[in-house]
This record gives structure tokens, C-alpha cells and sequence, in this order.
């Protein structure tokens, strides 16, 4: 039954690579304001990756002006992400990564993956 | 024209359109479905189209097995009537009925009221086809049962306080009448009881997506019973 359900995927997007928890990236995401569209970048960590077909989403969170953390999470296989860029890895123990938005400054930064 | 199928719940997803905006939609395996009896005023009294859906032993490929399972999952009168029996000394005449249309044995049955028979025959083959897009319909199955539920759940009740001296009222119906006057409880007072588990029919459903190849329709929105269940899909009295 759940194959049935497959049948009405959406195509993965070429444009988004394999994303892991903890990846810099870089989100260019489609924007309509009224009848203009433009394409807005939105960079940060992956805080989460939600698996489900049509439903899959993830998370990017950055710190904006004044320390005030930022998340938005994207439909994974929606046609508004343009392309997403990852910037880094980094090594990192677990798939979600909560634990981030108690953490500030220098302490919220992860290790590069080697 | 038959407009109307019967269909299985499978299962609820998003579907993105092409300015990326995401549709919340129910998909429902329909059909393929074949008209077993066509009812017209001549000799109902009424018009109608009965479908049937539900294949049985649709994979078995040995004819042996697929009889044998045919017999064990259809009565006598349901194979009689979706001629499947041979001719026999008692019934000379009873043949199946479209030889040229034979209907598969279908596990069930289902009754569609039209406007005119004209054009349908016994034995056409009835997919996912019929409706189109953008097309309101309204679909009928079984609810969730609920079991014997409370009032508040059942009937949407509100709570009563959890606190300033009070016990055991949290869940309880309150009053259900006066005392001596009337000294009775009105008649279809709500209290607690069987809830669910019954026909519901959500209407005006947007259809998003036919997908012909796998026999799928996407409506906007819930459709009632679980996965799995059984759904009538018939264009909408709204309009």
C-alpha cells in the first residue's frame, strides 16, 4: 500500500545534494512577492533532516543580528528551493541536533569534518 | 454516463504544484471497476449501475487455485449473479451474462444512482478515468470507530473544573434534565455511547491528482475511515 503511496512522489531535486545534521549550507529558496520572484538565500547549520516522501523536511538555524537564533525548516522536495549549497561538514554525534539552540557564540560552532 | 467508482484509502501525503505550493490530499486506489447490473426505469423502477471492485485471486495465475479461491470467497449467488456458473440440467439458461463482456469475480458491490443508463452496458469497465482535475466529488466510507466515548469527545462537551473542591467532574455530562418537572430525561438527550464506526460522507473534495497508470485518485483533504478502508466516490451535491 505504502508503494501506492510512492507513486505520487515528487522527483528528488538534482539541486539539493545529500544533506547531514550539522552541515553548513547555504538555501537558495524561491520567494513571490506578489507578482515579482526572487531568490533568497538563507545560510546556516542543518539542525535536522525528516525523512517521508513528499513530507521530508529539514532545518537549517543560524544566528541573526543581536545573538537571536533563526530556524526555518524547508519542504525537502518542494519545486521553491532552487539549489542548496553546502558550504561544510562537521563531525557531529547524533541526527538531531537540539542541543544547539542552548548554545551560544564560539560554543555553538561545530567541528569540521576531516 | 457513469460517474462514480469505488475505491480503497491508502493513505494521506502532500503533492507540490508548479509554483511549489504543497496540497495536503488523500489517495484512494480506484477501480478498475466493471457495471455487474444496470437498473432503468423499465425494470427497476429507477436507474442505476451496480459496480463491482475487488478482484479476487487477482494475481493467481493457476486456474485450479484462482477457481478454488473464487468458490471459497464468493457464495453460490454472488458467482450466479456475476456469471460465473455454467449452465447446469436445473438452469439451461443460465449463462454468464455478458459472454462477450465477461466481469471478473468481484469481491464487492455497490449501487450508483444516474440520471440516464444510456450507454452503459453490463461488463464496461469503469477506471479512474471518468473524472478529471480540478473536479468536486464527494466520498463516502466507514469512521474510525471510537468505541463507547464520553460525552466530550463524543459530543464535544466542556470539561468541568479540575480544582476548587471538586471530585470526580472532570469528564462528567453534568444535568441531563430537571427534577420533578418534567421527571422524565428528553427524548435524544447526548450522553455517552457507541461513537464511530459509521457511514460519513465528506463532501465537495477537490480531485488533485489522476494518475491513470497505477489507478490513483488525490482528493484535497481527509476522506473518513482508516487505511485501507472502503470508499464510494461520487461527483458532489454540492454545486
Amino acid at each position: 500500500m505504502d508503494d501506492l503511496l510512492k507513486a505520487l512522489e515528487a522527483k528528488d531535486n538534482p539541486n539539493i545534494p545529500d544533506l547531514r545534521p550539522g552541515d553548513t549550507v547555504k538555501v537558495h529558496a524561491r520567494i513571490v512577492e506578489g507578482e515579482r520572484e526572487r531568490i533568497q538565500i538563507f545560510p546556516g547549520t542543518v539542525l535536522r533532516i525528516k525523512h517521508g516522501g513528499n513530507n521530508a523536511s529539514f532545518t537549517v538555524r543560524r544566528t541573526a543580528a543581536h545573538g537571536v537564533g533563526v530556524e526555518r525548516t524547508f519542504l525537502l522536495r518542494s519545486p521553491r528551493i532552487e539549489r542548496v549549497e553546502v558550504v561544510r561538514h562537521s563531525h557531529v554525534r547524533r541526527a538531531k541536533l537540539y542541543f544547539l539552540r542552548d548554545r551560544k557564540g564560539r560554543r555553538a560552532v561545530l567541528k569540521e569534518k576531516r | 454516463m457513469v460517474k462514480g467508482i469505488i475505491g480503497k484509502k491508502i493513505g494521506m501525503t502532500q503533492v507540490f504544484d508548479e509554483d511549489g505550493k504543497s496540497t495536503p490530499v488523500t489517495v484512494i486506489q480506484a477501480g478498475p471497476c466493471w457495471v455487474t447490473q444496470v437498473k432503468t426505469p423499465a425494470s427497476d423502477g429507477y436507474a442505476a449501475i451496480q459496480l463491482g471492485f475487488d478482484e479476487v485471486a487477482a494475481n493467481e495465475t493457476d486456474d485450479t487455485t484462482k477457481q478454488y479461491k473464487i468458490e471459497r470467497k464468493l457464495t453460490k449467488p454472488e458467482r450466479g449473479h456475476l456469471g460465473l456458473l455454467d449452465p447446469s440440467e436445473k438452469h439451461p439458461d443460465r449463462m454468464r451474462k455478458a459472454l462477450n463482456n465477461p466481469v471478473p469475480a468481484l469481491r464487492i458491490l455497490r449501487e450508483f444512482r444516474v440520471d440516464t443508463v444510456e450507454g452503459v452496458e453490463e461488463g464496461q469497465k469503469i477506471t479512474v478515468e471518468v473524472f478529471t482535475a480540478g473536479e468536486r466529488v464527494d466520498v463516502s466510507g466507514t469512521s474510525k470507530g471510537k468505541g463507547f466515548a464520553g460525552t466530550i469527545k463524543r459530543h464535544g462537551f466542556h470539561r468541568g473544573p479540575k480544582t476548587h473542591g471538586q471530585s470526580d467532574r472532570e469528564r462528567a455530562p453534568g444535568s441531563i434534565s430537571s427534577t420533578s418537572t418534567p421527571g422524565r430525561v428528553k427524548k435524544g438527550t447526548r450522553m455517552a455511547g457507541r461513537m464511530g464506526g459509521q457511514r460519513v460522507t465528506s463532501q465537495n473534495l477537490e480531485i488533485v491528482v489522476v494518475d491513470t497508470d497505477n489507478n490513483l485518485l488525490a482528493v484535497k483533504g481527509s476522506v473518513p475511515g482508516s487505511k485501507g478502508g472502503l470508499v464510494v466516490i461520487n461527483p458532489t451535491v454540492k454545486q
